[in-house]
């Protein structure tokens, strides 16, 4: 008989192996699930997992990987803080669509003129907008007790729409021979969000995305309130006894994660996507959250996550373009990346034990 | 086997990973018999009685029931065979009415209507009245404990199985309860009961077995023995005596007054009007029933619920808005019953938890940056003070036992120099030993000038610490009465002596 | 004019789903789980149904085979959550996920067939309309006076006290995800056979997590779920036929309606339930929260 004994102290080794078991899980699940669909399953594991990196498109691609990566890092790094804390934001990607219309507003309200400190401005709207949009959630948990799951989800569906009605309405570009869609602010110096270092995919939300990852392990193992937000997650009545105020923590933490999406939506917008369009949130928000728990809520664990995550999403449109994969393959392999993860999750709190009986 | 035999156990074992939680237990109830089970915390007196009910199932030896082995493979087994039990935390569901309560503790529940008839019915029968239709979670400590034994009585049990009962009753209610106990035994009922409570085994039990470290030790007829000789078997040797001289009641230092507060949830307690002091060099007992506003005191003194202006003051400063950290500064501390989740977080390490109340006064967080070489010091100093048994600070709170991580808690807040320390339940579930250096800890504390709190269900430690006694009954407090010479009834008066159950009287 | 009538009847169609699933999660939540994958469940089954539906041409088959998926995807939350003990908010979340991409990914070539007819039920209402209107009694008598009802709920209730009164807790909670799991998929096939009549990708829009928002509404009762349900149709029907009526208001803004509906309710559903465990029937006391026992 084989039986679970919670472990005493929460297992070092484990912590790490079990992200590495995860991805191998997914990648053998994943080559069988090709297998079925008729495809080769070396072959599809290597477009999506080695050819970025070192395949004849290398060079291509290998930027790509930080353009992905900041957004997912820069999201995850805020999430990460919430979910320690047991304040559990899902609604990332609305925030990311309200930051970036934010800091688009602000760049299609100014054009055309020329300042330097209309992409500062930008920014600061992104994050602002982000905060804002997370802070709904956070007053209603605290003044109703509404649920901030629902309610950030909620406002997902909202934000998307906003995007649309922008894309379609106040935002649209007035020399755009009517198609939908907002100037591009690539084309707009004061307002873009440049690469700015030739073929390194490395804009300014990739610097922004170093720095959460920075900002986020000083205050998770240094500072008092990292210390308290630890201690609301696992424990909220001791958490309460040291002196923490719940509504404060909530308050913080959405507000955090809201303002880090927000700023992500805005590099992104006024970067890589270049415009509003109804299409502004890609799910970053949503992958975010696999980055988060696989990175183990831990900003070094985040950054390599949303690296690897950035490669699948890399991986997954080669494979679509040289083996014609669908393109929701890619999602599978998140969302199964996930819950290998939370499966193999028990090794870390608990021994397995093989019990004779006598 | 004796024909009166109901219940016997043959060398029955159980072992868990890195512990020998039973070794070797044997003892047999008879019919009629109140049995007592006596032991310490962490004795194996609950996983023996889980391993009759069906709950756990023994490694070694044989269990038997009326002259069949009993094997129960889960709980419903071991009602099929007629063992019945009343847990020490009730296994009630809060939500639920009575009768549904009680149905789900039945193999074949008669229909709706039927069962609410029982129900009435047997209370009434056995004094113990109850509503079917009410809601549990608006019933009192007391009446929960009747929705547990009526629901063993309507299975009509050969063995009753009952884990420390009396912990959440007033000396009157466990007078009724005894006098149930008693008319169920004549009825050929055997009672397996278990405690820690000396003198109520003396009073009431006939026979006893003595549990230390997972093995029988002892058996005996209690009324033989005198409380003292019951302990010294219990903890396997002499108590040391307690030290309380050495004490001056010195100048006021906190003031409570007139403090009301809402419940904070829908379990909780109101508290209505307290008003209390405490002096330099004096320790004040709280007494009462759990859930009559013991936590709600305590959060209204730590500061997680703040209080009207003017309510409380510390050595002539308003705290009564004050945050927990700020309380901290003006030397006001306090630690909860709750151990793991409250007083320490489980999974930290016992450094980290020197974190949730010493960061300021040991100045181990400065300017919010944490210093984790003196948290970590000051965890070993804790640990060397208090002789906390662990193997170093980077212990998580959760692996330690129950008393060396009390000792922690108490060691934390003691070792910051407190003008006023709050404890609530400080030897709850502890062993004897840990128990005896918490007390002494706090009768050093106050020898050194400081005013203690103590709060407390177990009304010997109130006696044997505390000057001056208030009880707190439905969240009100009582006036204070000084504890030379107040005897257990007087202090049950106090405690609002049966709760209106007294037309249970039989 | 608007006819009471056929706008009543829209009304229960465009609920229908929510209803499905809300009620599914009603059973999950009462049994003391949290599953957030309700999303993730009724595209699977919105999916499975539609396949099955257009590769038998039998739309009942449909709803059969969208039961049997969205259960069997339920039971990889049920396998995280009982048997490796992970986070409920967490697995619920996953399962959401995985369900959007494989329903993406398998849907691919169904994209732009026509869904087979269904036959009208009496009085020209879909037969699945009047199912899920059955599920309401049948719910609500199975959950307060059945036995195995009023055992789930202890499970619910009190999980700790269940296993010590010698009830399994995990099996119990096994199928009352799977019948989550299957409910959902009903839910989410009503809205590609029944509804849309085709299969696009992510077209069950939310509904999912207005589903869980509608079982915290209706204070966890059957008869709650069916109120919620209809007032979420309500919403939608008004919104499209605002639509209809060329309102000068942006049609993205007016399609924010069921969302921002669903918030308010939240904003005053939670106001009220926040010290009401005395008085009524709450939140099941272990919702959420896992349950493990050594023997």
């Amino acid at each position: 008989m084989i039986q679970f004994v919670p472990r005493t102290d929460a297992s070092g080794p484990w912590q790490i192996a079990t992200p590495i078991l995860a991805v191998l899980a997914t990648m053998l699940t994943g080559g069988l699930l090709f297998a079925l669909l008729g495809h080769d399953p070396v072959a599809a594991i290597r477009t999506i997992f080695w050819d970025p990196l070192f395949g004849m498109a290398a060079s291509y691609s290998r930027p790509q990987l930080l353009v992905k990566a900041a957004p997912l890092i820069l999201i995850a790094s805020g999430l990460a803080v919430g979910f320690r804390a047991g304040v559990w934001n899902i609604g990332a990607e609305g925030q990311y669509i309200i930051g970036g219309l934010c800091g688009a507003g602000v760049a299609l309200a100014l054009y055309p003129l020329d300042a330097f400190w209309i992409f500062p401005a930008m920014v600061v709207a992104g994050l602002a907008g982000g905060w804002a949009w997370g802070m709904i959630p956070a007053l209603l948990r605290n003044w109703f007790g509404a649920s901030e799951i629902l309610v950030s989800l909620m406002l997902v569906y909202v934000a998307q729409r906003v995007a649309a009605w922008m894309a379609f309405g106040p935002m649209k570009n007035p020399e755009g021979f009517g198609f939908p869609g907002s100037r591009n602010l690539q084309q707009y110096p004061s307002a873009s969000n440049p690469e700015l270092f030739a073929n390194t995919g490395a804009h300014w939300g990739v610097f922004a995305a170093l720095a959460a990852v920075i900002a986020t392990w000083v205050l998770m193992s240094r500072h008092i309130r990292g210390f308290h937000i630890r201690a609301a997650g696992t424990a909220p009545r001791a958490a309460r006894f040291a002196g923490v105020r719940p509504q404060v923590l909530v308050a913080f933490c959405l507000g955090l994660s809201g303002a880090l999406a927000g700023a992500a939506g805005l590099f992104e917008v006024a970067g890589p996507a270049g415009q509003v369009t109804d299409k502004l949130g890609t799910g970053y928000g949503f992958t975010a959250i696999i980055v988060a728990f696989l990175g183990r809520l831990h900003p070094v664990g985040i950054l390599l996550a949303g690296l690897l995550l950035a490669l699948t999403y890399i991986g997954g449109e080669l494979a679509q373009l040289t083996m014609q994969l669908p393109a929701a393959s890619v999602q599978v392999f998140q969302g199964m990346l996930l819950f290998f993860l939370l499966g193999f999750d028990i090794l870390t709190r608990f021994r397995i034990v093989r019990r004779v009986r006598a | 086997m004796d024909s009166a035999t109901v219940f016997r156990a043959d060398g029955i074992g159980k072992s868990y990973p890195g512990v020998r939680a039973n070794d070797d237990v044997s003892f047999e109830v008879a019919r009629g018999e109140i049995h007592a089970l006596l032991g310490e915390n962490g004795a194996g007196k609950s996983t023996l009685v889980k391993m009759i009910y069906g709950l756990v199932r023994p490694d070694d030896g044989r269990m038997t029931l009326l002259d069949r082995p009993h094997e129960p493979s889960d709980p419903r087994a071991a009602r099929a065979a007629g063992v019945a039990m009343v847990f020490q935390h009730f296994s009630l569901f809060d939500a639920l009415s009575v009768a549904e309560n009680i149905a789900l503790g039945m193999e074949n529940p008669p229909p709706r209507r039927e069962l609410a008839d029982r129900i009435t019915k047997v209370s009434h029968e056995f004094g113990l009245p109850l509503n079917p239709a009410r809601r549990v979670v608006t019933l009192s400590a007391g009446e929960r404990q009747r929705v547990e034994i009526i629901r063993c009585l309507l299975q009509n049990p050969r063995l009753l199985i009952m884990d420390e009962p009396t912990s959440v009753l007033t000396p009157q209610e466990a007078e009724l309860l005894f006098a149930t106990l008693r008319k169920l035994a004549a009825q050929g009922t055997a009672i397996l009961y278990i405690s820690h409570k000396l003198e109520e085994i003396r009073a009431h039990c006939d026979c006893a077995t003595i549990l230390r470290h997972g093995r029988v030790v002892d058996s005996c007829n209690p009324r033989d023995h005198s409380a003292s000789q019951l302990a010294a078997m219990m903890v396997g040797g002499e108590m040391r005596p307690i030290d309380r001289s050495g004490r001056h009641a010195g100048e006021t230092l906190l003031d409570l007054r007139d403090l009301s507060l809402p419940a904070p949830t829908a379990e909780g307690v109101a508290l209505k009007s307290v008003s209390l002091s405490i002096r330099a060099g004096e320790i004040l007992g709280i007494g009462g029933v759990a859930g009559n506003g013991q936590e709600e005191l305590l959060a209204a003194l730590s500061g997680e619920m703040p209080s009207a202006p003017g309510t409380l003051t510390v050595e002539g400063a308003d705290l009564s808005q004050a945050s927990p950290a700020a309380r901290r500064r003006a030397g006001l501390l306090a630690a909860p019953e709750d151990r793991l989740g409250h007083a320490a977080v489980p999974d930290f390490s016992l450094t980290e938890n020197t974190l949730l109340t010493a960061g300021d006064r040991k100045s181990l967080v400065r300017r919010g940056l944490i210093d984790h070489n003196a948290a970590r010091d000051f965890a070993q100093a804790v640990i060397a003070a208090f002789d906390v048994r662990t193997p170093g600070p980077g212990t998580a709170a959760k692996a330690l036992s129950g008393g060396n991580l009390q000792k922690f808690v108490i060691g934390r807040e003691v070792m910051q120099d407190p003008r006023v320390l709050v404890v609530n339940q400080p030897t709850w579930g502890v062993d004897a030993g840990a128990a005896a250096a918490v007390r002494q800890s706090l009768l050093d504390l106050a020898r050194s000038g400081a005013g203690v709190i103590v709060i407390s269900q177990d009304l010997d430690e109130i006696l044997e610490l505390s000057d001056r006694f208030c009880a707190l009954n439905e969240g009100r407090l009582s006036d204070p009465v000084p504890t030379e010479g107040l005897t257990l009834e007087r202090i049950g008066l106090m405690l609002g002596g049966a709760h209106g159950m007294e037309e249970a009287r039989i | 004019m608007i006819d009471p009538l056929s706008v009543f009847l829209l009304l229960l169609s465009a609920s229908t789903p929510i209803l499905f699933a809300a009620l599914g999660e009603l059973v999950v939540e009462r049994a003391g789980v949290l599953n957030l994958g309700v999303e993730g469940m009724m595209i699977t089954g919105a999916l499975s149904g539609f396949a099955v539906a257009h590769a038998t041409g039998n739309p009942f088959a449909g709803f059969l085979g969208a039961a049997v998926a969205g259960a069997a995807i339920s039971l990889l939350f049920a396998a995280l959550t009982q048997a490796f003990l992970a986070n409920q908010v967490a697995s619920g979340l996953s399962l959401t996920l995985f369900g959007l991409g494989m329903a993406a990914m398998f849907g691919k070539p169904l994209e732009g067939v026509k869904a087979p007819p269904m036959p009208a039920g009496p009085f020209g209402i879909n037969w699945i309309v009047w199912l899920g209107l059955l599920a309401v009694p049948a719910i609500w008598w199975f959950l307060t006076r059945s036995r195995p009802g009023l055992v789930l709920r202890g499970v619910g209730e009190n999980h700790d006290a269940a296993h010590a009164l010698g009830y399994d807790v995990r099996l119990t909670r096994l199928a009352a995800i799977a019948f989550g799991g299957a409910m959902a998929g009903i839910g989410g096939a009503f809205i590609s056979i029944a509804t849309v009549l085709q299969w696009t990708e992510g077209m069950t829009a939310g509904a999912g997590w207005i589903a869980l928002a509608i079982v915290v509404f209706s204070n966890w009762t059957a008869v709650g779920v069916l109120a919620g349900a209809w007032l979420f149709g309500g919403v939608t029907v008004l919104q499209l036929r605002l639509q209809a009526a060329g309102v000068n208001v942006p049609v993205q803004l007016l399609s924010m309606a069921p969302y921002l509906a669903t918030i308010i309710v939240l904003v005053l559903i939670s106001g009220r339930q926040k010290y009401s465990r005395r008085a009524g029937a709450a939140a099941p006391g272990s919702l959420g929260r896992n349950f493990h026992a050594l023997r």
